[in-house]
């Protein structure tokens, strides 16, 4: 009776269509291999391949920052499943052969007083005074090749939650070779010291959310402004204004150039493209996305009559970008927008 | 166990308060160099329908002003009809017309970038304009696909 019973069971399980286990490899070549490079060598993100990177960070620590992400440094949050996330971590662990160190969860105890002194002396200058951590986004475009990783920002609500006191504890003990993160054992500090140290950075905790790990929050998608002028008259005025604010005119063109044959455009929707280099310079080596934006313009549309100018409003789309430096350049370049199409319309 | 409850509900907080930034820029790398990937991409935009009205030399300008930079561009792409009759319903969608996506050089790959349709439908929430941001999306994600699986 049980081996009919148990052949059964065998039978009905062999039926069940199979449940594949994802695939991390896949699933990291979709999800991670833009910024952390195809094997996990870096790029926009940081390089997680590094022996000395998988040393100090346990599985769980990777689950929880591909889940959790940092709030405005670039990394975002996931909405994948835990098996799909576990397969990633497994995926990247794959690229090395030592087991995956695991970490207590047990709190460091130490003095944090005396450890924001030690982490004025040794940390400040990669991790800033706040623990706000390296600017940009990481190994590329205009940063230099040999700089291997960014200092992470040790105050990010994300990493203090992915993080245990133990394995801040270890990276502080062991530095992580390959990247400027050293040993400070070796640098002559007692363990004791290391536990004040951790015992600061935990203190971030309480401190209120950093504006590194802030997104700006706006309701409007589009800037728009009436133009008391006729669709020519305000077409100039916005390439004058643009120049007297200090970008360069790049072309004007009808909305649906190229869409449609040359003759027979709307010729009641014309786009001004602009830009000043600087400006985009300094937003590229920012965050290298900020494409999206480019170049910078206005469309001026004749519509009932009525003629208007519009533009995308880029602390609206700062927001898509999860990139806390983002966030000035893109309420300065709002203003800039304001600024041109109000003065066009003078 | 206080430690364990606060990192419950710190993730918690976090999972809650970020969960709208999640994935909204579709981004992807090639391993294909730049004028390869290039390529592809331009050849994907235009067997889905669509037509590459002008593409964006950022990289030259920037290089004729004195400025550093890999190769980097922006590729516009709509189709006619589609742009025509939105423009005129829905003039709000005016300055996310016609539709672009980033390219850039990262070392020997290429990395291509672009927000995700699916992300205007917050910015501008409109029934009827889900269904058009939801089939550009699909467009879009073979697009890119595309050129992530062009070897």
């Amino acid at each position: 009776m049980y081996r009919i019973f148990a052949l059964t069971l065998l039978v009905l399980a062999g039926s069940l269509p199979a449940q594949a286990a994802p695939d991390g490899a896949r699933l990291y070549a979709r999800n991670c291999a833009a910024c952390h490079g195809e094997n996990g060598g870096g790029g926009l993100g940081v390089p997680l391949s590094l022996p000395s990177f998988q040393a100090t960070v346990s599985n769980d620590y990777l689950h929880k920052t591909i889940r959790l992400g940092r709030p405005g440094r670039v990394m975002p949050t996931s909405a994948l499943p835990d098996a799909d996330i576990d397969a990633i971590v497994r995926h990247i662990r794959s690229w090395n052969k030592a087991p995956a160190p695991q970490f207590s969860a047990t709190p460091v105890k130490g003095n944090a007083g005396r450890g924001r002194v030690l982490y004025a002396e040794r940390c400040v200058a990669c991790h800033g005074a706040d623990g706000e951590g390296g600017k940009g986004t990481g190994v590329t475009f205009s940063r230099p090749r040999d700089l291997p990783i960014m200092a992470p920002a040790l105050n990010n609500p994300g990493f203090l939650a992915a993080a245990s006191d133990s394995m801040i504890k270890k990276t502080l003990m062991n530095g992580r070779e390959g990247t400027p993160m050293v040993s400070f054992l070796k640098q002559g500090l007692k363990e004791k010291d290391i536990d004040d140290i951790v015992s600061f950075i935990r203190s971030f905790e309480k401190s209120p959310r950093s504006m590194h790990a802030g997104v700006l929050e706006t309701e409007q998608a589009v800037l728009t402004m009436d133009s008391p002028y006729d669709l020519k008259t305000t077409i100039e005025n916005v390439k004058q204004a643009a120049s007297s604010n200090n970008f360069i005119f790049i072309r004007e063109q009808p909305l649906n150039h190229g869409l449609t044959p040359t003759g027979q455009e709307d010729p009641h929707q014309h786009i001004i493209y602009f830009c000043n280099f600087s400006m985009l310079n300094a937003a590229l080596a920012t965050d290298p996305r900020v494409g999206l934006f480019l170049p910078c313009r206005i469309t001026v549309v004749e519509q009932n009559g009525k003629v208007k100018m519009m533009t995308v409003n880029p602390k609206r789309l700062s927001k898509i970008f999860n990139n806390a430096e983002l966030n000035t350049l893109c309420d300065e370049m709002t203003k800039h927008y304001l600024a041109i199409m109000e003065e066009a319309a003078i | 166990m206080k430690r364990t409850m606060r990192v419950l509900i710190a993730a918690l907080l976090l999972g809650i308060a970020s969960t709208a930034c999640a994935d909204q820029l579709l981004m992807i790398r090639s391993s294909l160099s730049f004028p390869e990937a290039m390529m592809v991409l331009q050849n994907a935009i235009t067997t889905r329908g669509y037509k590459v009205t002008h593409v964006q030399n950022v990289d030259i300008g920037l290089t004729k002003i004195g400025y550093k930079t890999d190769q980097y561009k922006v590729v516009f792409y709509g189709k006619a009809e589609e742009v025509a009759q939105l423009t005129a319903k829905y003039p709000e969608l005016i300055p996310y017309l016609p539709l672009n996506v980033a390219i850039f050089a990262e070392r020997d790959n290429t990395i291509l970038v672009t927000d995700r349709p699916g992300v205007l439908a917050d910015f501008f929430p409109n029934p009827a304009l889900k269904t058009v941001f939801m089939r550009w999306e699909k467009d879009l994600t073979e697009i890119v696909n595309e050129v992530q699986e062009a070897r």
